[in-house]
């Protein structure tokens, strides 16, 4: 139940849903955009959030789209995991999505719902960190195309009012291969001490982590590249350059993520070296 | 653009009715289900998406009925375990002991249900990964398994 109430607006056209932002916000409206909704409900429950308002995107029709075109697969921000998964254009994305929450939840929460989330670990930023893609962004002047990397820097950075719309991955990128892991302290289903997805291409390595610190990242090109090195040395070097956001909490020390990063890195070369 | 303020009333599809309720749109589909339709199978276990005691299946799958707004589910068909008649999971899970105190139950059956929609020739990886969206603290899920099993193979 929750603790609040708050009016519920259902756009059926990316204007709509973006004037209808300014109209509330002009009203001095705490509003949120609204799309699978589990956090924002599981919030509201607890009340760790309070708004007047959620604009529910799941009605556009260019946020629910799911194509694999010539150029690009096109992600609609209100795509759930589970279609995203079970479609399978992008095997390393299906993997990565098909391990977040459990699987029921997993046809509730949307993509763009996990990348704009409160919760650090934002699991579906992975494959798009080490992968060519943009990000189409409803903003004042209309939809605007931009590099993924550039609207996301831990989470997404959006101006008020601004949605994710969609998420174009560049077609060459989808098949190439890749390793996931996700390494949770107790059970199968559970936040991760550790999430990393890796993907090789033109023989360099490229990969991103979640879980290590307070947001996803990028592990270092050059030391995950350094091939002049062992594994072990490449593996020691990259542990170095990350030790400062490290974290340590509950669900393991900063030794303890360094150890099991260590281990996933071994397997990451393991798998992809030979690739 | 729809939109909901205030207490208003709205129509929902449950187990093939319409179904006229009357609601504040913070409402969550489980209460709407229990505290306006009477439908008490979905249970308000953890109310935080971790237990699954209170799945329904929308349009064929399965939702966590605490997770999502009754005013989402409009447009929807809601499956309740109300809604289950005489299906070969409910058989399936007397037969296998497929419950103990009965708590979890209508939570897992309507999970039961929808994975023998969506994968009738599901493997036991597939069913363990359904499986594991529900807790139950009774059993040891090797019954639920041999419940779902038992009817997959048929």
């Amino acid at each position: 139940m929750n603790s609040f109430d708050f009016d519920y607006y259902k756009p059926d056209t990316l204007e709509e849903a973006f004037k209808c932002f300014e109209k509330l916000d002009s009203e001095f409206k705490t509003v949120l955009y609204y799309s699978g909704g589990t956090e924002i409900i599981s919030m509201a429950r607890a009340e760790s959030i309070k708004f007047h308002a959620v604009i529910d995107l799941k009605g556009i029709p260019e946020c629910n789209n799911l194509e694999l075109g010539d150029q690009n697969l096109v992600i609609g921000s209100a795509q759930t995991l589970t279609s995203i998964s079970e479609s399978n254009y992008f095997p390393l994305m299906s993997k990565t999505v098909s391990r977040i929450a459990d699987h029921t939840i997993q046809g509730k929460i949307t993509i763009g719902g996990n990348l704009a989330g409160t919760i650090i670990y934002r699991e579906a930023s992975l494959p798009l960190l080490i992968t060519s893609c943009q990000a189409r962004v409803m903003t004042q002047n209309g939809l605007q195309e931009i590099p993924f990397s550039q609207i996301f820097n831990g989470r997404l950075q959006l101006k008020k009012g601004e949605f994710l719309v969609q998420i174009l991955v560049d077609r060459c990128d989808l098949q190439l291969p890749y390793i996931h892991v996700k390494k949770t302290k107790m059970d199968k289903i559970d936040y991760p001490l550790m999430t990393m997805a890796g993907r090789k291409k033109n023989g360099f390595i490229q990969a991103a982590v979640s879980g290590l610190g307070e947001f996803p990242i990028i592990l270092p090109f050059d030391q995950l590249n350094n091939t002049s090195l062992a594994v072990e040395q490449r593996t020691t070097q990259i542990i170095a350059k990350l030790s400062k956001f490290i974290k340590s909490d509950i669900l393991g020390s900063k030794g303890y993520r360094e150890f099991v990063l260590n281990n996933i890195l071994i397997q990451m070369y393991a798998n992809l070296e030979e690739a | 653009m729809i939109s909901y303020s205030g207490t208003c009333i709205i129509e929902l599809n449950v187990n093939n009715e319409m179904k006229t309720v009357m609601i504040q749109p913070s409402f969550t589909l489980l209460e709407v289900l229990r505290e306006q339709l009477s439908l008490t199978g979905a249970k308000p276990g953890c109310q935080n998406g971790d237990c699954g005691a209170c799945t329904v299946l929308v349009d064929d799958w399965p939702v966590k009925s605490c997770l999502m707004l009754a005013a989402e589910a409009v447009g929807h068909r809601i499956t309740t375990i109300e809604g289950l008649d005489h299906a070969p999971i409910q058989k399936a899970f007397v037969e296998n002991w497929g419950f103990q105190c009965g708590y979890c139950t209508s939570g897992f059956l309507m999970v039961c249900h929808a994975l023998s929609i969506h994968y009738p020739d599901a493997d036991d990886y597939v069913i363990e990964q359904w499986l594991q969206s529900n807790l139950c603290r009774c059993t040891g899920y090797g019954e639920i398994k041999n419940a779902i099993k038992s009817i997959l193979s048929q």
